[in-house]
């Protein structure tokens, strides 16, 4: 039961695809949060009124199947022509998904800073930008971060998602493995393996900083 | 740029074919989360107790549920369950996939509930002579339920949201499974997916909807 016809050259395979994984996650994450920054900024300082098309807008991302979206966004660039490889495609509808929930979360943590300190901020002569750097975002920070690190963890694992337009991350990489050798428990074990080993320590760091954060509330 | 006609009288002709499949898309979310609630509520309280041996396995669930894409919990149920000679077909294994998943991400939720009730609660339920276990049904399980009901529904959101990766294990009759199926017959991709995007859209706002009634009339006090 313990042989096995697996190789070191597969398990090489299944790196490259947990680096695939790795870098449409960053480039989700980083353009997500870019556009969640702004968002929730301008969320939490415009009148809901004026903002309701965005929230709309953004809602869809959350309430539609990211699957679809993927088919979608890939069919719609197929439809207009616009050549766009489909590494590409997933990175801007993931760094839109993203975007959807982070501009919640800076939301949130913008509404938990109390109107008070910003006003003092204010009559002390700070201007805006100067309470948003300097008084906002480093209260923000402690509330938004460990749900922006759990935010970040979901995206790693929903980018497996794109496999369905044909890109090799991990899992694709080893259902490729899986359909060669037939060993199907032992493959994606270690699949499981790796993406826990990516995701789990980075988990407790998220749990360990909000309860050393909220010590101090 | 677009040389392509939209062909939407097509997509609307499938129509009723795709409200059927949203139904087994319902069915499935609601066995999972319903399958999900009871097993969660037995891993928060086995995560909570002082013996290992139910400590052990509970951590583990909820770690490995949380750690690993949803896809592959379903992968495993499908294709991994196949070295031991257990072929599920791709409803149970979607089932059993999403069902794994729930109850890790609620197993939390509820734990974080059970924190929130005081420890006099359940001793003063002792105190007036009920058991461990009676205590816990009359006493903590209702309001462990009453603090966890929003994050409950927007499990079951996600629930929904879920289902649509049973394609990927050859489901064919859910929501996703018939527009794909459609697809690969007409070929009218971006019609047929935005129509499915649009009924999964409604579903997901019916549930909210509902689920923001129900909570008005239940906790109206």
């Amino acid at each position: 039961m313990f042989d096995t016809a697996l190789t070191a050259g597969d398990l090489w395979f299944m790196m490259k695809g947990a680096g695939v994984t790795l870098a449409i996650t960053f480039f989700a994450v980083v353009g997500g949060t870019l556009m969640g920054v702004t968002f929730g900024v301008i969320r939490s300082h415009v009148s809901p009124w004026l903002t309701l098309p965005l929230v709309f807008v953004l809602d869809i991302f959350r309430s539609v199947p990211l699957l679809i979206q993927l088919i979608l966004a890939n069919a719609f660039q197929a439809i207009a022509g616009l050549q766009i490889s489909p590494f590409t495609t997933s990175c801007i509808v993931l760094a839109l998904y993203t975007s959807a929930y982070c501009t919640e979360i800076v939301r949130g943590a913008i509404d938990a800073v109390p109107p008070v300190t910003r006003r003092a901020a204010r009559s002390l002569g700070l201007t805006w930008g100067q309470d948003m750097t300097q008084v906002v975002f480093p209260m923000a920070l402690r509330v938004g971060l460990p749900s922006w690190i759990g935010l970040t963890l979901g995206v790693m694992k929903d980018s497996a998602l794109v496999m369905w337009l044909g890109i090799i991350e991990l899992l694709k990489s080893s259902q490729i493995i899986i359909t060669r050798l037939q060993e199907p428990m032992l493959i994606l074990l270690i699949a499981g393996a790796i993406y826990f080993a990516l995701s789990f320590p980075i988990a407790r760091l998220g749990g360990h900083l909000e309860r050393k954060w909220q010590e101090n509330d | 740029m677009f040389e392509y006609t939209f062909q939407w009288r097509q997509a609307f002709r499938a129509l009723p074919q795709m409200l059927e499949g949203a139904l087994v898309t319902m069915q499935i979310s609601l066995l999972s989360m319903v399958l999900g609630i009871t097993i969660a509520v037995l891993l928060a309280v086995g995560r909570n107790s002082k013996s290992i041996w139910l400590r052990a396995p509970a951590t583990t669930w909820v770690e490995v549920a949380r750690n690993t894409p949803a896809l592959f919990q379903i992968y495993m149920a499908h294709f991994g369950l196949g070295s031991f000679g257990i072929y599920l077909s791709p409803f149970v294994a979607l089932l059993a996939g999403i069902t794994f998943n729930n109850a890790g991400y609620l197993c939390e939720t509820f734990r974080g509930a059970l924190r929130a009730i005081p420890d006099t609660q359940m001793r003063a339920g002792r105190s007036l002579g009920m058991g461990p276990a009676k205590a816990f049904r009359l006493i903590i399980a209702p309001q462990m339920f009453r603090i966890a009901f929003l994050p409950t529904t927007n499990q079951m959101v996600w629930a929904i949201l879920m289902t649509s990766l049973g394609v990927t294990v050859g489901m064919n009759t859910d929501l996703t499974g018939v527009t794909q199926a459609l697809n690969s017959r007409t070929f009218r991709t971006f019609e047929l997916f935005a129509l499915a995007g649009v009924i999964y859209y409604c579903i997901a706002k019916a549930v909210m909807l509902g689920a923001r009634l129900l909570a008005w009339r239940l906790f109206r006090y």
